[in-house]
Protein backbone atom coordinates (compact mmCIF):
# COMPACT_ATOMS: atom_id res chain seq x y z
CA UNK A 1 0.00 0.00 0.00
CA UNK A 2 1.08 3.53 -0.67
CA UNK A 3 -0.37 6.79 0.62
CA UNK A 4 -0.64 9.98 -1.36
CA UNK A 5 2.63 11.71 -0.59
CA UNK A 6 5.36 13.73 -2.32
CA UNK A 7 8.97 13.54 -1.15
CA UNK A 8 10.76 16.90 -1.16
CA UNK A 9 14.35 16.97 -0.01
CA UNK A 10 15.03 19.46 2.77
CA UNK A 11 17.92 20.73 4.81
CA UNK A 12 16.57 19.91 8.26
CA UNK A 13 14.71 16.75 9.18
CA UNK A 14 11.90 18.06 11.35
CA UNK A 15 11.02 21.18 9.36
CA UNK A 16 11.27 18.99 6.26
CA UNK A 17 8.88 16.39 7.67
CA UNK A 18 6.50 19.15 8.76
CA UNK A 19 6.57 20.78 5.34
CA UNK A 20 6.11 17.45 3.57
CA UNK A 21 3.23 16.32 5.80
CA UNK A 22 1.43 19.65 5.28
CA UNK A 23 2.23 19.80 1.57
CA UNK A 24 -1.17 18.64 0.39
CA UNK A 25 -3.17 20.67 2.90
CA UNK A 26 -1.29 23.85 2.05
CA UNK A 27 -0.94 23.30 -1.67
CA UNK A 28 2.81 23.34 -1.21
CA UNK A 29 2.74 26.72 0.53
CA UNK A 30 4.26 25.54 3.82
CA UNK A 31 7.81 25.35 2.58
CA UNK A 32 10.63 24.17 4.79
CA UNK A 33 11.76 27.69 5.78
CA UNK A 34 8.16 28.65 6.64
CA UNK A 35 7.76 25.53 8.79
CA UNK A 36 11.08 26.27 10.50
CA UNK A 37 10.17 29.90 11.24
CA UNK A 38 6.54 29.27 12.21
CA UNK A 39 7.81 26.51 14.48
CA UNK A 40 10.27 29.01 16.04
CA UNK A 41 13.13 26.67 15.19
CA UNK A 42 16.09 28.99 15.68
CA UNK A 43 17.92 28.63 18.97
CA UNK A 44 21.21 28.35 20.73
CA UNK A 45 21.96 26.31 23.83
CA UNK A 46 25.15 25.18 25.50
CA UNK A 47 24.37 22.16 27.69
CA UNK A 48 27.48 20.86 29.46
CA UNK A 49 25.40 18.34 31.42
CA UNK A 50 24.38 16.40 28.33
CA UNK A 51 27.45 14.74 26.90
CA UNK A 52 27.57 13.83 23.24
CA UNK A 53 30.62 11.82 22.25
CA UNK A 54 32.22 12.97 25.54
CA UNK A 55 31.80 16.64 24.72
CA UNK A 56 29.16 19.22 25.70
CA UNK A 57 25.93 19.35 23.71
CA UNK A 58 25.65 22.56 21.72
CA UNK A 59 22.33 23.10 19.95
CA UNK A 60 21.53 25.62 17.24
CA UNK A 61 17.87 24.67 17.02
CA UNK A 62 14.95 24.16 19.31
CA UNK A 63 14.28 20.79 20.99
CA UNK A 64 13.21 17.91 18.72
CA UNK A 65 9.43 17.69 18.42
CA UNK A 66 8.74 21.38 18.95
CA UNK A 67 8.74 22.48 15.32
CA UNK A 68 5.99 20.14 14.13
CA UNK A 69 3.80 20.81 17.16
CA UNK A 70 4.23 24.57 17.12
CA UNK A 71 3.69 24.86 13.39
CA UNK A 72 0.48 22.83 13.51
CA UNK A 73 -0.75 24.66 16.59
CA UNK A 74 -0.13 28.06 15.00
CA UNK A 75 -2.08 26.93 11.93
CA UNK A 76 -4.91 25.51 14.08
CA UNK A 77 -4.26 22.00 12.84
CA UNK A 78 -5.01 19.34 15.46
CA UNK A 79 -2.16 16.88 15.90
CA UNK A 80 -2.12 13.22 16.84
CA UNK A 81 1.09 12.30 18.63
CA UNK A 82 1.71 8.91 20.22
CA UNK A 83 4.41 6.99 22.02
CA UNK A 84 4.31 3.28 22.75
CA UNK A 85 5.56 0.86 25.36
CA UNK A 86 4.97 -2.09 23.09
CA UNK A 87 6.84 -2.55 19.81
CA UNK A 88 3.98 -4.66 18.41
CA UNK A 89 1.38 -2.00 19.14
CA UNK A 90 3.63 0.66 17.63
CA UNK A 91 3.87 -1.29 14.38
CA UNK A 92 0.18 -2.13 14.32
CA UNK A 93 -0.78 1.50 14.78
CA UNK A 94 1.54 2.59 12.00
CA UNK A 95 0.14 -0.04 9.64
CA UNK A 96 -3.43 1.06 10.38
CA UNK A 97 -2.59 4.64 9.56
CA UNK A 98 -0.93 3.67 6.30
CA UNK A 99 -3.90 1.50 5.38
CA UNK A 100 -6.23 4.42 5.97
CA UNK A 101 -4.12 6.41 3.51
CA UNK A 102 -2.29 8.76 5.87
CA UNK A 103 1.49 9.25 5.78
CA UNK A 104 3.01 9.32 9.26
CA UNK A 105 5.91 11.25 10.81
CA UNK A 106 8.23 9.16 12.97
CA UNK A 107 10.96 10.12 15.40
CA UNK A 108 13.93 7.76 15.10
CA UNK A 109 17.50 7.23 16.27
CA UNK A 110 20.17 7.48 13.57
CA UNK A 111 22.63 4.92 14.94
CA UNK A 112 21.05 1.89 13.26
CA UNK A 113 19.64 3.77 10.26
CA UNK A 114 20.67 1.45 7.41
CA UNK A 115 20.89 3.98 4.57
CA UNK A 116 23.08 6.44 6.51
CA UNK A 117 26.84 6.21 5.96
CA UNK A 118 28.66 4.78 8.95
CA UNK A 119 30.54 8.04 9.60
CA UNK A 120 27.27 9.81 10.37
CA UNK A 121 25.83 7.26 12.76
CA UNK A 122 25.80 8.49 16.34
CA UNK A 123 23.34 7.78 19.13
CA UNK A 124 21.25 10.78 18.21
CA UNK A 125 17.54 10.13 18.66
CA UNK A 126 16.04 13.38 17.42
CA UNK A 127 15.87 12.46 13.76
CA UNK A 128 12.58 12.55 11.86
CA UNK A 129 11.25 10.88 8.73
CA UNK A 130 7.94 10.08 7.08
CA UNK A 131 6.68 6.54 6.50
CA UNK A 132 4.36 6.74 3.50
CA UNK A 133 3.72 3.16 2.48
CA UNK A 134 4.50 -0.51 2.85
CA UNK A 135 5.28 -3.14 0.24
CA UNK A 136 5.60 -6.69 1.57
CA UNK A 137 7.90 -6.33 4.59
CA UNK A 138 9.42 -3.06 3.38
CA UNK A 139 8.34 0.34 4.59
CA UNK A 140 8.62 3.26 2.17
CA UNK A 141 10.63 5.99 3.85
CA UNK A 142 10.87 9.68 3.01
CA UNK A 143 13.90 10.92 4.92
CA UNK A 144 13.89 14.68 4.30
CA UNK A 145 17.66 15.00 4.22
CA UNK A 146 18.03 12.37 1.48
CA UNK A 147 17.62 13.18 -2.21
CA UNK A 148 15.67 9.97 -2.84
CA UNK A 149 13.19 7.88 -0.91
CA UNK A 150 14.47 4.79 0.91
CA UNK A 151 13.09 1.57 2.37
CA UNK A 152 13.50 -0.25 5.67
CA UNK A 153 12.23 -3.70 6.56
CA UNK A 154 10.04 -4.04 9.63
CA UNK A 155 12.94 -5.06 11.90
CA UNK A 156 15.12 -2.15 10.78
CA UNK A 157 12.30 0.34 11.28
CA UNK A 158 11.41 -1.09 14.68
CA UNK A 159 15.04 -0.81 15.74
CA UNK A 160 15.31 2.91 14.94
CA UNK A 161 11.83 3.69 16.29
CA UNK A 162 12.87 2.06 19.55
CA UNK A 163 16.42 3.36 19.66
CA UNK A 164 17.66 3.89 23.22
CA UNK A 165 19.49 6.63 25.07
CA UNK A 166 18.80 10.35 25.49
CA UNK A 167 15.53 11.44 23.80
CA UNK A 168 14.60 7.81 23.16
CA UNK A 169 11.74 7.96 20.62
CA UNK A 170 9.66 5.11 22.14
CA UNK A 171 8.00 4.57 18.79
CA UNK A 172 6.91 8.21 18.67
CA UNK A 173 4.75 8.97 15.65
CA UNK A 174 2.70 12.01 14.70
CA UNK A 175 0.46 13.36 11.96
CA UNK A 176 -2.18 16.04 11.38
CA UNK A 177 -5.43 14.71 12.85
CA UNK A 178 -7.58 15.91 9.99
CA UNK A 179 -7.38 17.55 6.61
CA UNK A 180 -7.46 21.30 7.01
CA UNK A 181 -7.26 23.82 4.21
CA UNK A 182 -4.53 26.27 5.08
CA UNK A 183 -5.34 29.83 4.01
CA UNK A 184 -2.96 32.77 3.52
CA UNK A 185 -4.54 34.51 6.49
CA UNK A 186 -3.74 31.50 8.68
CA UNK A 187 -0.16 31.60 7.43
CA UNK A 188 0.14 35.32 8.22
CA UNK A 189 -1.05 34.81 11.80
CA UNK A 190 1.23 31.79 12.21
CA UNK A 191 4.28 33.71 10.95
CA UNK A 192 3.71 36.47 13.49
CA UNK A 193 3.28 34.02 16.34
CA UNK A 194 6.39 32.05 15.30
CA UNK A 195 8.52 35.19 15.19
CA UNK A 196 7.21 36.29 18.58
CA UNK A 197 8.04 32.93 20.13
CA UNK A 198 11.53 32.97 18.61
CA UNK A 199 12.17 36.49 19.92
CA UNK A 200 11.34 35.25 23.41
CA UNK A 201 13.57 32.17 23.07
CA UNK A 202 16.58 34.14 21.91
CA UNK A 203 16.25 37.34 23.97
CA UNK A 204 14.34 36.47 27.12
CA UNK A 205 14.93 32.88 28.19
CA UNK A 206 16.22 33.04 31.75
CA UNK A 207 19.68 31.76 32.59
CA UNK A 208 22.98 32.07 30.77
CA UNK A 209 23.02 28.80 28.82
CA UNK A 210 20.52 29.59 26.07
CA UNK A 211 19.64 32.25 23.53
CA UNK A 212 21.84 35.28 22.87
CA UNK A 213 23.30 35.15 26.39
CA UNK A 214 24.16 31.50 25.73
CA UNK A 215 26.17 32.45 22.64
CA UNK A 216 27.94 35.18 24.60
CA UNK A 217 28.81 32.92 27.50
CA UNK A 218 30.01 30.15 25.24
CA UNK A 219 32.32 32.70 23.59
CA UNK A 220 33.73 33.63 26.99
CA UNK A 221 34.13 29.95 27.93
CA UNK A 222 35.97 29.12 24.71
CA UNK A 223 38.66 31.64 25.60
CA UNK A 224 39.38 29.56 28.71
CA UNK A 225 39.25 26.15 27.01
CA UNK A 226 42.93 26.11 26.04
CA UNK A 227 44.08 26.37 29.66
CA UNK A 228 41.25 24.40 31.16
CA UNK A 229 41.02 21.46 28.78
CA UNK A 230 44.33 21.39 26.98
CA UNK A 231 44.73 21.81 23.22
CA UNK A 232 43.60 18.34 22.28
CA UNK A 233 40.29 18.28 24.12
CA UNK A 234 39.58 21.93 23.35
CA UNK A 235 40.00 21.00 19.69
CA UNK A 236 37.55 18.11 20.05
CA UNK A 237 35.01 20.41 21.70
CA UNK A 238 35.33 22.92 18.87
CA UNK A 239 35.00 20.16 16.27
CA UNK A 240 31.81 19.10 18.02
CA UNK A 241 30.47 22.65 17.91
CA UNK A 242 31.19 22.85 14.19
CA UNK A 243 29.38 19.57 13.58
CA UNK A 244 26.28 20.67 15.47
CA UNK A 245 26.41 23.95 13.57
CA UNK A 246 27.06 22.78 10.02
CA UNK A 247 26.24 19.10 9.75
CA UNK A 248 23.42 17.59 7.78
CA UNK A 249 20.17 19.11 8.78
CA UNK A 250 21.28 22.67 9.43
CA UNK A 251 21.08 24.20 5.96
CA UNK A 252 24.43 25.82 6.81
CA UNK A 253 25.49 28.52 9.29
CA UNK A 254 23.79 26.94 12.29
CA UNK A 255 20.26 27.20 10.78
CA UNK A 256 20.72 30.98 10.38
CA UNK A 257 20.34 30.72 6.58
CA UNK A 258 17.07 28.80 6.86
CA UNK A 259 15.81 31.51 9.19
CA UNK A 260 16.91 34.22 6.75
CA UNK A 261 15.05 32.35 3.98
CA UNK A 262 12.00 32.19 6.25
CA UNK A 263 11.99 35.97 6.79
CA UNK A 264 12.30 36.53 3.05
CA UNK A 265 9.28 34.30 2.39
CA UNK A 266 7.43 35.87 5.32
CA UNK A 267 7.96 39.30 3.78
CA UNK A 268 5.78 38.27 0.83
CA UNK A 269 2.92 37.43 3.21
CA UNK A 270 3.44 40.46 5.44
CA UNK A 271 4.90 43.28 3.30
CA UNK A 272 5.75 46.64 4.85
CA UNK A 273 7.35 45.17 7.97
CA UNK A 274 10.95 45.20 6.74
CA UNK A 275 11.25 41.42 7.11
CA UNK A 276 13.34 41.16 3.93
CA UNK A 277 15.78 43.74 5.34
CA UNK A 278 16.02 41.91 8.65
CA UNK A 279 16.61 38.68 6.74
CA UNK A 280 19.90 40.17 5.53
CA UNK A 281 21.12 40.44 9.15
CA UNK A 282 20.55 36.70 9.62
CA UNK A 283 22.44 35.97 6.41
CA UNK A 284 25.29 37.97 7.92
CA UNK A 285 25.05 35.98 11.17
CA UNK A 286 25.16 32.73 9.17
CA UNK A 287 28.24 33.93 7.30
CA UNK A 288 29.89 34.83 10.62
CA UNK A 289 29.16 31.38 12.06
CA UNK A 290 30.79 29.84 8.99
CA UNK A 291 33.85 32.08 9.31
CA UNK A 292 34.06 31.02 12.94
CA UNK A 293 33.90 27.37 11.82
CA UNK A 294 36.84 27.92 9.46
CA UNK A 295 38.84 29.41 12.32
CA UNK A 296 37.81 26.52 14.59
CA UNK A 297 39.03 24.08 11.95
CA UNK A 298 42.41 25.81 12.07
CA UNK A 299 42.51 25.01 15.78
CA UNK A 300 41.28 21.41 15.71
CA UNK A 301 43.55 20.59 12.80
CA UNK A 302 46.48 21.92 14.84
CA UNK A 303 47.40 24.78 12.53
CA UNK A 304 46.38 27.38 15.13
CA UNK A 305 47.25 26.80 18.76
CA UNK A 306 48.03 30.01 20.66
CA UNK A 307 45.89 31.60 23.34
CA UNK A 308 45.41 34.47 20.92
CA UNK A 309 43.76 32.02 18.49
CA UNK A 310 41.33 30.97 21.23
CA UNK A 311 40.65 34.63 22.03
CA UNK A 312 39.79 35.24 18.37
CA UNK A 313 37.55 32.16 18.43
CA UNK A 314 35.68 33.42 21.50
CA UNK A 315 35.40 36.91 19.98
CA UNK A 316 33.69 35.45 16.92
CA UNK A 317 30.87 34.27 19.15
CA UNK A 318 30.70 37.58 21.01
CA UNK A 319 30.35 39.41 17.70
CA UNK A 320 27.71 36.96 16.50
CA UNK A 321 25.80 37.43 19.76
CA UNK A 322 25.77 41.20 19.16
CA UNK A 323 24.54 40.82 15.57
CA UNK A 324 21.79 38.34 16.45
CA UNK A 325 20.75 40.46 19.42
CA UNK A 326 20.24 43.47 17.17
CA UNK A 327 18.35 41.32 14.64
CA UNK A 328 15.90 40.00 17.23
CA UNK A 329 15.50 43.41 18.84
CA UNK A 330 14.59 44.82 15.44
CA UNK A 331 12.04 42.02 15.01
CA UNK A 332 10.66 42.80 18.45
CA UNK A 333 10.03 46.43 17.54
CA UNK A 334 7.85 45.61 14.53
CA UNK A 335 4.43 47.25 14.58
CA UNK A 336 2.73 44.71 12.32
CA UNK A 337 1.23 46.17 9.15
CA UNK B 1 26.18 32.42 1.73
CA UNK B 2 25.97 32.90 -2.01
CA UNK B 3 24.83 30.04 -4.19
CA UNK B 4 28.06 29.86 -6.20
CA UNK B 5 30.04 29.76 -2.92
CA UNK B 6 28.31 26.63 -1.62
CA UNK B 7 31.20 24.23 -1.00
CA UNK B 8 31.42 21.03 -3.03
CA UNK B 9 34.06 18.98 -1.17
CA UNK B 10 33.06 15.34 -1.45
CA UNK B 11 32.17 13.91 2.00
CA UNK B 12 31.17 10.40 3.11
CA UNK B 13 27.57 11.53 2.94
CA UNK B 14 28.10 13.18 -0.44
CA UNK B 15 28.79 9.77 -1.91
CA UNK B 16 25.23 8.77 -0.98
CA UNK B 17 23.28 12.00 -1.18
CA UNK B 18 23.83 15.69 -1.76
CA UNK B 19 22.61 17.84 1.10
CA UNK B 20 20.38 20.89 0.91
CA UNK B 21 21.79 24.29 1.87
CA UNK B 22 20.03 27.60 1.75
CA UNK B 23 21.95 30.19 -0.25
CA UNK B 24 21.24 33.43 -2.08
CA UNK B 25 21.16 33.78 -5.88
CA UNK B 26 22.49 36.77 -7.84
CA UNK B 27 19.40 38.84 -6.94
CA UNK B 28 19.77 38.06 -3.21
CA UNK B 29 16.82 35.67 -3.17
CA UNK B 30 17.13 32.50 -1.09
CA UNK B 31 17.09 29.23 -3.00
CA UNK B 32 17.80 25.62 -2.15
CA UNK B 33 21.30 24.66 -3.25
CA UNK B 34 22.85 21.22 -3.17
CA UNK B 35 26.24 20.57 -1.59
CA UNK B 36 28.47 17.50 -1.78
CA UNK B 37 30.08 18.44 1.54
CA UNK B 38 32.50 20.92 3.09
CA UNK B 39 36.12 20.35 4.14
CA UNK B 40 35.59 22.08 7.48
CA UNK B 41 32.83 19.61 8.38
CA UNK B 42 34.75 16.65 7.03
CA UNK B 43 37.68 17.58 9.27
CA UNK B 44 35.40 18.02 12.28
CA UNK B 45 33.92 14.57 11.69
CA UNK B 46 37.41 13.11 11.29
CA UNK B 47 38.35 14.53 14.70
CA UNK B 48 35.31 12.88 16.27
CA UNK B 49 36.14 9.51 14.69
CA UNK B 50 39.82 9.87 15.59
CA UNK B 51 38.75 10.26 19.24
CA UNK B 52 36.47 7.22 18.95
CA UNK B 53 39.14 5.06 17.35
CA UNK B 54 41.53 5.90 20.18
CA UNK B 55 38.96 4.87 22.75
CA UNK B 56 38.25 1.63 20.88
CA UNK B 57 41.97 0.82 20.68
CA UNK B 58 42.44 1.55 24.39
CA UNK B 59 39.46 -0.69 25.22
CA UNK B 60 40.88 -3.49 23.11
CA UNK B 61 44.11 -3.31 25.03
CA UNK B 62 42.24 -3.45 28.34
CA UNK B 63 40.46 -6.58 27.21
CA UNK B 64 43.62 -8.24 25.89
CA UNK B 65 45.35 -7.49 29.20
CA UNK B 66 42.41 -9.10 30.98
CA UNK B 67 41.54 -5.86 32.76
CA UNK B 68 38.09 -5.69 31.18
CA UNK B 69 35.61 -7.96 29.44
CA UNK B 70 34.82 -7.70 25.71
CA UNK B 71 31.76 -5.63 26.70
CA UNK B 72 34.03 -2.61 27.11
CA UNK B 73 35.39 -3.06 23.62
CA UNK B 74 31.95 -3.30 22.00
CA UNK B 75 30.60 -0.42 24.07
CA UNK B 76 33.31 1.82 22.67
CA UNK B 77 32.93 0.30 19.21
CA UNK B 78 29.21 1.02 19.23
CA UNK B 79 29.73 4.49 20.80
CA UNK B 80 27.63 3.48 23.80
CA UNK B 81 27.98 4.40 27.44
CA UNK B 82 26.70 2.31 30.33
CA UNK B 83 23.36 4.07 30.44
CA UNK B 84 22.60 3.53 26.72
CA UNK B 85 23.62 -0.11 27.06
CA UNK B 86 21.40 -0.44 30.13
CA UNK B 87 18.47 0.92 28.09
CA UNK B 88 19.11 -1.48 25.21
CA UNK B 89 19.59 -4.60 27.33
CA UNK B 90 17.30 -3.98 30.29
CA UNK B 91 20.19 -4.65 32.71
CA UNK B 92 20.81 -2.29 35.60
CA UNK B 93 23.88 -0.09 35.33
CA UNK B 94 25.44 -1.78 38.37
CA UNK B 95 24.96 -5.16 36.71
CA UNK B 96 26.72 -3.96 33.57
CA UNK B 97 29.57 -2.61 35.69
CA UNK B 98 29.92 -6.13 37.08
CA UNK B 99 29.79 -7.70 33.62
CA UNK B 100 32.65 -5.46 32.56
CA UNK B 101 34.91 -7.57 34.78
CA UNK B 102 36.34 -10.53 32.84
CA UNK B 103 35.78 -13.05 35.64
CA UNK B 104 32.08 -12.11 35.91
CA UNK B 105 31.61 -11.91 32.15
CA UNK B 106 33.07 -15.38 31.61
CA UNK B 107 30.35 -16.89 33.80
CA UNK B 108 27.39 -15.12 32.13
CA UNK B 109 24.55 -17.29 30.89
CA UNK B 110 23.87 -17.54 27.16
CA UNK B 111 20.61 -15.71 27.67
CA UNK B 112 22.41 -12.68 29.11
CA UNK B 113 25.10 -12.79 26.44
CA UNK B 114 22.34 -12.90 23.83
CA UNK B 115 20.94 -9.61 25.14
CA UNK B 116 24.31 -7.93 24.77
CA UNK B 117 24.84 -9.43 21.32
CA UNK B 118 21.49 -8.07 20.18
CA UNK B 119 22.24 -4.60 21.53
CA UNK B 120 25.55 -4.57 19.66
CA UNK B 121 24.02 -6.20 16.58
CA UNK B 122 26.59 -9.02 16.59
CA UNK B 123 26.61 -12.74 17.40
CA UNK B 124 27.40 -14.18 20.84
CA UNK B 125 30.43 -15.87 19.32
CA UNK B 126 31.79 -12.54 18.06
CA UNK B 127 31.06 -10.95 21.42
CA UNK B 128 33.11 -13.53 23.27
CA UNK B 129 35.97 -13.51 20.79
CA UNK B 130 35.93 -9.72 20.23
CA UNK B 131 35.51 -10.19 16.50
CA UNK B 132 34.32 -7.36 14.28
CA UNK B 133 32.90 -7.64 10.78
CA UNK B 134 33.25 -4.26 9.15
CA UNK B 135 29.88 -4.20 7.40
CA UNK B 136 28.07 -5.49 10.46
CA UNK B 137 26.10 -2.42 11.48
Amino acid sequence: MKTEFEHHQSAHCESGVTSNLLWKASGGKITEPLAFGIGAGLFFAYIPLIKINNGPAIAFRTLPGFIFNRTCKSLNIPVVSKKFNSKEKAELYLNERLESGSPVGCQVGVYYLPYFPKEYRFHFNGHNLVVFGKEDDNYLISDPIMENVATMDSYQLERVRFAKGALAPKGHLYYPAKEVTITDEMIRQAIKSGIKKNIYNMLNIPGSFAGISGIKNTGLKIKKWRDKLGLKQAGSYLAQMVRMQEEIGTGGGGFRYIYAAFLQEADVYLPGNNLAEISVIFTKAGDMWRNAAVHAAGIFKGRLSSQEDFNIMGDYLLEIAAVEKSAFETLKQIKWQ
Amino acid sequence: MKKDEVPQDLSALGKITNEVCYATDSSGKYVKALSRGWDVKINALDIAWGDIEKRVAAAKEQVLNNNASPLLYFMEYRLMDISILADYTGFWKWQIKGHLKPEVFNKLSDRKLEKYAEAFNITVEDLKSMTVHEDGV
